[in-house]
């Protein structure tokens, strides 16, 4: 679905540090695939150099997106394919459905994308009264559920394999059984039909290479390049700031982009793909288009504060080291990005002010722009956004929020100014602080609007007389 | 003891505050190293927090102050990574239409240091003496070790104290959940944090936790406290500080 529900972050955020099958599953997976692509990083032949370099290939690409985006286009129209430019996630939606009724198609079969997610597409294309059917194991179970993914890369890490049984008996009429390869093979052989028969198939497009004129998919379940070759028609979705100038950039990219995704040397299978099947040849779609999608891209790439996020290739790796995804999950983001990148391109994408809470509910260690394969700084991204919503700005149409904050800061601004009031007001908060519950000498609850350090811990309360004044008194001992 | 030139003390406002005890352990190591020290006492806060909640105009405020105040000093040394971080790689960033004055915030940053780093990358000091019988566990702060690149300094030194046994926790340089201002606004989540740190510390069986920044140690402590555990928080200079 298009659109953001991230409003709810706390609630939600509440609602998943209690649930333990989430809180079991989001630690077996950081602790699965942080450390094993962070060791990754150093078998690279190249060295950990190559994540910079390739980072530059990167903002290269944004930095001359019309002319890498014109050639593109241009290769794959030469390659008989056909090139959309879709300003927005509906139009996006309208081509795609457009080219299906046009097509009298009835089944669509889809190959896992971010960017779909992101422009609704699935809803768009079941409104029309065609029926879609998600491909990748992971994609299709939470289609099933009828639910978002939780995770960029693993979207159905929430569920367990017993909730997967009980699913695949309901839906598909499949026996129950909680055994990940029987359940495999259920899903195998109902997506198998689903192939066999589909009229259209979908897929995003991990990223394109101007040069060439190809877009390149990874996956490791075969799915997507089952569905881009079986069906007579392949329509690939694709982010515009998903290009790169070469081949050689590219490579580099996507190895990176699959030690970052599943720490894997690169995926199980990389497929290129420049536009329908060549005169003669039997294999391959009759037609090939391709969709790129703006949907608010344009603005980021104007802001030279944000313009670096154009750089993400969703690989999901900050997804799996972040603590605070670690421990909150997918679904408390309420946007198809979840995770750091979600935490920053949710805002930029969908109105900064609207999803305040991912950008500001951050600790701001710093550990996802370490497990980046390109390093984008997202803590200074992340920085720059909570300016934004504390100080205003029309230009990205955001209305300071947080009065009271900036109310309570304005008046620390006075205090902090001048070390006389400054110690005047811990003489009154040191008087104050005494009527404050405690338990061993520490104090037990804080009031508004600090209550919330003390809801599981406790706090040291402010000494009899600060350093300051101590520093003071020793050096007049010391006349 | 060859001559080193005198420090200048800029003290993190929750040791200022809350925790004096550790700027003064700080002042005991640096002048058992001969070490001449200074403290401009209208010091306060470098506005980290104003920063951190975006509040730039008021962050600049404290950084006028802060670089004000520091201008004429030959080597800035301070308890905390954070703070630390703060100055030498926010100040500028806050003067980025005022060619001015970001010259000023570099030139101040530049010669701004974390009191471990200071230690062993300027002076060469690992081993100052200090002696403590305890079992200890070693928290990696984010901004100290992420930010700054210091996790190798206070580490040598603290295998440098005599007597003491280091046990390293698990995932020692995650985060510990504190953030500033998000602890406070966002405290489900970092208790739920903190509570995977507490967990981490309790399992190595020390009966010490130490680190380089109070605001972190602030956080465990708090939980430490709440749960009636018996591990003792101290920043890594009172450690550096026992005889």
């Amino acid at each position: 679905m298009a659109g953001i529900d991230s409003e709810k972050y706390k609630q939600n955020a509440h609602k998943a540090i209690a649930d333990p099958v989430l809180q079991s599953a989001l630690t077996s997976l950081q602790g699965r695939l942080g450390p094993a692509t962070k060791k990754l990083y150093n078998t690279l032949p190249e060295g950990q150099e190559l994540r910079k370099i390739a980072h530059q290939y990167r903002r290269k690409a944004i930095d001359n997106l019309d002319v890498l985006l014109e050639t593109l286009a241009e290769n794959i129209r030469s390659h008989g394919g056909q090139v959309h430019f879709a300003p927005s996630a509906e139009d996006a939606v309208e081509i795609c459905v457009r080219i299906a009724l046009e097509n009298h198609v009835r089944t669509v079969v889809k190959g896992k994308s971010m960017v779909t997610e992101e422009i609704g597409l699935n809803d768009g294309l079941e409104q029309a009264g065609i029926e879609v059917t998600e491909t990748d194991l992971g994609e299709y179970i939470i289609q099933l559920a009828g639910e978002r993914p939780t995770h960029i890369v693993a979207p159905a890490i929430h569920k367990t394999r017993e909730q997967i049984g009980e699913l695949f008996t309901e839906k598909l009429g499949t026996p129950y059984t909680d055994d990940p390869p029987t359940l495999t093979q259920d899903a195998r052989r109902a997506l198998r039909e689903k192939f066999l028969t589909a009229d259209m198939g979908i897929s995003g497009c991990n990223l394109a290479c101007a040069e060439t004129g190809h877009i390149t998919t990874v996956s490791n379940e075969g799915n997507i390049r089952m569905a881009t070759t079986l069906p007579k028609l392949h329509v690939a979705v694709m982010g515009m700031e998903r290009i790169v100038a070469n081949l050689e950039e590219q490579q580099a990219i996507l190895r990176l982009m699959s030690m970052g995704a599943a720490s894997q040397q690169i995926g199980g299978y990389v497929s290129y793909v420049g536009g329908p099947a060549a005169p003669g040849h039997s294999d391959g779609p009759e037609q090939f288009h391709l969709i790129i999608v703006d949907n608010g891209r344009s603005k980021i790439l104007a802001d030279e504060t944000f313009r670096e996020m154009l750089c993400c290739i969703r690989c999901g790796a900050c997804l799996n080291i972040c603590p605070v995804y670690g421990k909150i999950g997918g679904h408390s983001y309420g946007s198809a990005y979840s995770g750091p990148v979600g935490a920053v391109v949710t805002p930029l994408l969908f109105g900064i002010n609207d999803a305040s809470d991912l950008c500001s509910g951050e600790s701001l260690c710093g550990a996802c722009r370490q497990a980046c394969p390109l390093e984008i700084n997202l803590p200074r991204m992340l920085l720059a956004l909570r300016s934004k919503l504390s100080e205003g700005d029309p230009s990205w149409q955001v209305k300071p929020a947080r009065n009271q904050e900036r109310w309570l800061f304005r008046c620390w601004q006075f205090v902090n100014g001048n070390r006389t009031l400054y110690n005047l007001f811990y003489a009154v908060a040191r008087k104050a602080q005494k009527i404050l519950p405690t338990q061993d000498g520490m104090i037990r609850k804080l009031p508004y609007p600090f209550n919330g350090w003390t809801s599981q811990r406790n706090m040291q309360p402010l000494a009899p007389k600060t350093f300051m004044q101590r520093w003071q008194e020793k050096q007049e001992g010391k006349k | 003891m060859k001559h080193t030139p005198p420090v200048t003390l800029f003290v993190q406002c929750i040791i200022d505050t809350i925790y004096p005890d550790v700027a003064e352990a700080m002042v005991k190591v640096l002048e058992d190293l001969n070490i001449q020290v200074s403290c401009p006492t209208s010091q306060t806060c470098c506005g980290q927090p104003a920063f951190n909640s975006g509040h730039r105009q008021v962050a600049k405020a404290a950084a006028c102050k802060f670089i004000d105040l520091f201008e004429e000093a030959e080597i800035i040394i301070s308890p905390s990574g954070s703070c630390v971080n703060m100055v030498r790689h926010h100040y500028p960033e806050l003067f980025a239409d005022d060619p001015e004055m970001q010259k000023r915030a570099i030139k101040v940053g530049a010669k701004t240091y974390e009191f471990t780093q200071y230690l062993v990358d300027v002076l060469q000091a690992e081993d100052v003496g200090a002696r403590f019988a305890r079992k200890v566990t070693y928290h990696a702060s984010c901004h100290l070790n992420r930010f700054l690149g210091v996790d190798r300094q206070p580490r040598a030194l603290l295998s440098h104290i005599r007597e003491m046994e280091l046990i390293e926790m698990k995932d020692a340089d995650r985060c510990c959940g504190f953030g500033g201002t998000f602890a406070v606004k966002y405290s489900d989540i970092s208790e739920a944090i903190l509570k995977e740190k507490v967990d981490n510390i309790l399992q190595t069986g020390a009966e010490v936790v130490t680190g380089c920044d109070m605001g972190c140690l602030m956080n465990i402590q708090g939980m430490l406290s709440r749960i009636n555990a018996s591990v003792e928080v101290k920043h890594i200079a009172q450690l550096l500080a026992e005889r």
